[in-house]
């Protein structure tokens, strides 16, 4: 909006990586100012990762990049280079639930609990989802869990709930995703 | 009814579910918006030289060079018609470019010189010197309405609340910006949009660019919110297809979530006085509800929050009216459940208070005061069941134990108390076109313009004519989302599920009609228009009920709220999908507790537009904001509104909630709260 901020106008610097994307690898001349959600969604038509603010504020565009779940809206893609990166398309494949309308666990959950309605959120969710079960099989505590020496930390509503408030969902399916997690962190 | 999984869950869970942004067109270049950095100026100059310098920007547009496009009602529409800056933030000027990253850098280049420019006025107050009082508010409601003598009778009433709430400025917040890609081929233009109408969009493109209907096509068969916000066209989509047009290449559009606070609508804050007379038995005879708001000066928009104090209470004397002042601010419009939202906030705030002045139990003075017709119409209720939304809440809730005295329950560190509303929203029709056909596989598909944008609306009208033509909902397919569709009415208003299930139900019964024995290799189809049906409806007041019951947590020593729980209960009709309507309601009171505790777009008093303009600023509610909340309804059979008995059921969900709210945090503490959103500002001092 700042119309007095004219400087800069620098060309595009283009630069050459490689992505693994849901088990698939590729090589891409990509602009250093280019998002790797942008080179998700522009380069490589996955456009289930969502873009909701472009700031990290929301959540949308979580994928799992070498494991973890990140906003791809605040990872350079140029950062990246030879990342692995698995989004909701490759949800299923990445849980051996692949093959005709195979769906991973917390997939099929979000569906039988109606965990979703616009849907817009629904892939930041999941991969969210996704990465937080792992984290707490793991051990990781969050900032409400009370027994730190517990191993792994028992997933408790409030857990799902502290866990997964990085993903908003405007909607307000948020009842409905907790029973979902729960159902699969069970 | 029956439960169906929501029909499109699968696609939307794997990332299939493709929304407008996301349409592989090929060729398409990157427009990005540019916003004005004055509240109040006339554009002397745009250069777009700097800009255009830039390798891989292919065109830019402002005032200087945009082509004419034809009026229609809404200014906010006519993008780069005039050389007026109507508010900070207004679109005025635009660039297109090989990519996003090019694009967004060339827009910063855009250097726009501003002539007699002036402080805007954009500070809305209750005696503001614009004040005026509009023909009619939103809805076509008239602005004031009055009944026998309010001002005598609330000064001679044995008890008076006499009370001023406000509400502040809220964004919809959709978690899909709004966005378009637009191609032409020749004089036929495609765009993929996201809205709530594509009817209406198509409608709306082709007057602005002088076309016929059927040279535009709309397509929006996944829509990620809207609230309202995309309830009608918003700049977006004329300036994609202005855009493309002047390019010579498809474009895509995706408004940023910065400019949504500018460009995509909002609700008006509002100052409401209410005040209540009422005899020693709490029995109103006095309801007066004045409401103050803002519009910009592009359009007249008066949010209609005293229209639900015209069907709630009896009272022989009651006044309603709206006064709105015309600021240098964005036009706002439509969010879940204008009017009744902020209104019934006031509302059911003051008869909370009255409840306590009285001593008599908030349910209780509610039940009290129910009307057998409708208080101002004096016609029938095609079915009023608020006092049974009470009732069954009440019980489940545990209401009949509540000590009502304030502030005396301790959980550990946390003050706790709980608190209930009424909620009211119309039921209304619109409308309508649809077809039914029928295949030799045995399969039927409906056709209809109408929008899903996460309501449910393609589960329940699978399930509507699944039941009218007696099939497996299996056997149904629902196609929606597309202007080439047979036409439809938005969603908006809670009038989709009533207006097109109508439409609906009369093709399949038509299809029915035509079908005789086997079906031929080229399928037989037929088609409805409701128009005639909906003319020529009796008179009756016609709108669903509900009651709100809340707990909250008040920290004593921080002043934070939290919500453990809440629940609400529903009069509505009858609902046709439980699954996809119970993920409705509560996605409305989530929202109602975003509004009661966090929700709050504020105004930058000297330089105009909303300071806090993202998600970081303006805070919708987390995961861990919502416990357990919870929704059920009442199974109300009601012959007077449509063949299906549905009254619509996207806005009640949010009314009343931050009533319930803000009076268990009362409960909780003492401290009444009349100025959203409750804040430990409010409430720490007060302890």
């Amino acid at each position: 909006m700042d119309s007095a901020n004219t400087r800069g106008g620098a060309p595009p610097v283009p630069v050459s990586i490689t992505l693994t994307v849901n088990g698939r690898e590729h090589r891409l001349d990509i602009d250093t100012r280019a998002s790797l959600l942008d080179v998700l969604r522009e380069r490589l038509g996955l456009t289930g990762a969502k873009k909701g603010c472009d700031h990290g504020q929301c959540g949308a565009c979580t994928v799992l990049l070498d494991g973890r779940r990140a906003n791809s809206c605040l990872a350079l893609a140029v950062a990246n280079d030879g990342a692995e990166v698995t989004t909701v398309e490759g949800l299923a494949e990445a849980a051996g639930a692949a093959g005709e309308g195979g769906l991973s666990p917390i997939q099929e959950a979000f569906v039988e609990r109606d965990a979703l309605q616009c849907g817009y959120c629904t892939p930041g969710q999941l991969c969210s989802a996704t990465g937080m079960l792992a984290e707490a099989a793991e051990g990781w505590p969050s900032f409400v869990t009370e027994d730190l020496a517990a191993e792994p930390p028992a997933l408790d509503d409030a857990e799902i709930r502290e866990r997964m408030s990085g993903n908003l969902c405007r909607c307000g399916a948020y009842v409905n995703i907790v029973a979902a997690v729960r159902e699969v962190g069970a | 009814m029956t439960s169906l999984e929501r029909v499109e869950a699968r696609d939307k869970v794997t990332g299939r579910a493709r929304y407008a942004f996301e349409y592989p067109v090929e060729g398409a270049a990157y427009l990005m918006g540019v916003q004005a950095a004055v509240g109040r100026a006339e554009i002397a100059s745009v250069d777009h030289e700097a800009a255009l310098a830039l390798p891989g920007v292919l065109a830019v547009l402002s005032c200087e060079n945009a082509p004419e496009i034809a009026e229609v009602d809404d200014p906010e529409l006519l993008v780069f018609q005039s050389r007026k800056v109507s508010y900070r933030g207004q679109f005025v000027a635009a660039v297109v470019a090989e990519t996003w990253e090019t694009a967004q850098e060339a827009a910063r280049l855009v250097r726009i010189t501003y002539a007699d420019e002036r402080r805007p006025d954009v500070r809305l107050s209750a005696d503001h010197p614009g004040l005026y009082e509009p023909e009619e508010a939103n809805g076509g409601f008239p602005a004031v309405s009055e009944l026998g003598d309010p001002d005598a009778a609330f000064a001679t009433a044995a008890v008076q609340i006499d009370a001023t709430y406000t509400t502040p400025a809220q964004h919809n917040n959709p978690m899909e910006p709004h966005a378009t890609v637009a191609a032409w081929e020749g004089d036929d233009l495609t765009v993929y949009d996201s809205n709530q109408g594509a009817s209406t969009v198509q409608g709306t493109l082709a007057k602005i660019f002088k076309l016929e209907p059927a040279q535009v096509r709309v397509v929006s068969p996944h829509v990620g919110g809207g609230f309202g916000s995309k309830g009608t066209p918003r700049p977006n989509v004329v300036l994609a297809a202005m855009a493309a047009r002047a390019a010579g290449r498809p474009v895509k559009l995706a408004v940023t979530r910065q400019q949504m606070f500018a460009t995509t609508g909002y609700r008006t804050p509002t100052i409401q006085r209410v005040r209540l007379g009422a005899d020693a038995d709490g029995r109103l005879t006095a309801i007066l509800h004045e409401v103050v708001s803002q519009s910009s000066t592009l359009r007249e928009f008066a949010e209609q929050a005293a229209v639900p104090s015209r069907v709630m209470y009896r009272a022989s004397n009651r006044r309603t009216a709206h006064r709105l002042t015309r600021l240098d601010v964005p036009t706002p419009s439509w969010m879940r459940a204008p009017g009744e939202t902020p209104g019934m906030f006031a509302l059911e705030s003051a008869m909370d208070e009255l409840a306590y002045t009285l001593g008599v139990d908030p349910v209780e003075l509610r039940v009290r005061n129910e009307p057998e017709r409708d208080p101002e119409q004096d016609i029938p209720f095609s079915s009023r069941n608020l006092v049974a939304c009470l009732r069954k809440g009440a019980e489940h809730f545990g209401w009949a134990d509540r000590d009502p005295t304030p502030a005396i329950r301790r959980r550990g560190r946390k003050l706790v108390g709980t608190g209930v509303a009424a909620a009211t929203y119309p039921a209304n029709r619109m409308p309508n076109k649809a077809t039914a056909r029928a295949d030799a596989d045995g399969t039927f598909t409906i056709r209809i313009a109408a929008a899903d944008i996460g309501t449910g609306s393609r589960t329940a009208l699978t399930l509507v004519a699944a039941e009218t033509l007696k099939a497996d909902p299996a056997q149904v397919t629902v196609e929606l989302g597309d202007s080439a569709l047979p036409r439809a009415s938005l969603a908006g208003g809670s009038t989709g599920t009533a207006s097109w299930s109508t439409a609906v139900v009369r093709a399949c019964e038509a299809l029915l009609d035509e079908l005789d024995g086997e079906i031929p290799p080229e399928g037989v189809e037929a088609t409805a228009d409701t128009a005639e049906e909906i003319k020529s409806e009796p008179e009756y007041s016609r709108h669903a009920f509900g009651a709100h019951f809340a707990e909250a947590e008040v920290d004593i020593d921080t002043g934070e709220v939290r919500i453990p729980r809440m629940f609400g209960v529903f009069a509505a009709g009858r609902i046709i999908s439980p699954t996809t309507a119970h993920s409705q309601f509560v996605g409305g009171m989530v929202m109602g507790i975003g509004m009661a505790l966090m929700e709050q777009s504020v105004m930058d008093a000297e330089f105009g537009d909303y300071l806090t303009h993202d998600l970081a600023q303006y805070h919708v509610p987390a995961c861990a904001d919502v416990a357990d909340v919870q929704a059920t309804w009442i199974d109300e059979e009601d012959q007077h509104l449509n063949p299906m008995g549905v009254k619509g059921i996207g806005e009640i969900g949010i009314v009343g909630a931050a009533a319930a709210v803000a009076n268990a945090v009362h409960h909780a503490t003492g401290v009444r709260v009349r100025d959203l959103p409750i804040t430990p500002a409010h409430l720490l001092p007060d302890f």
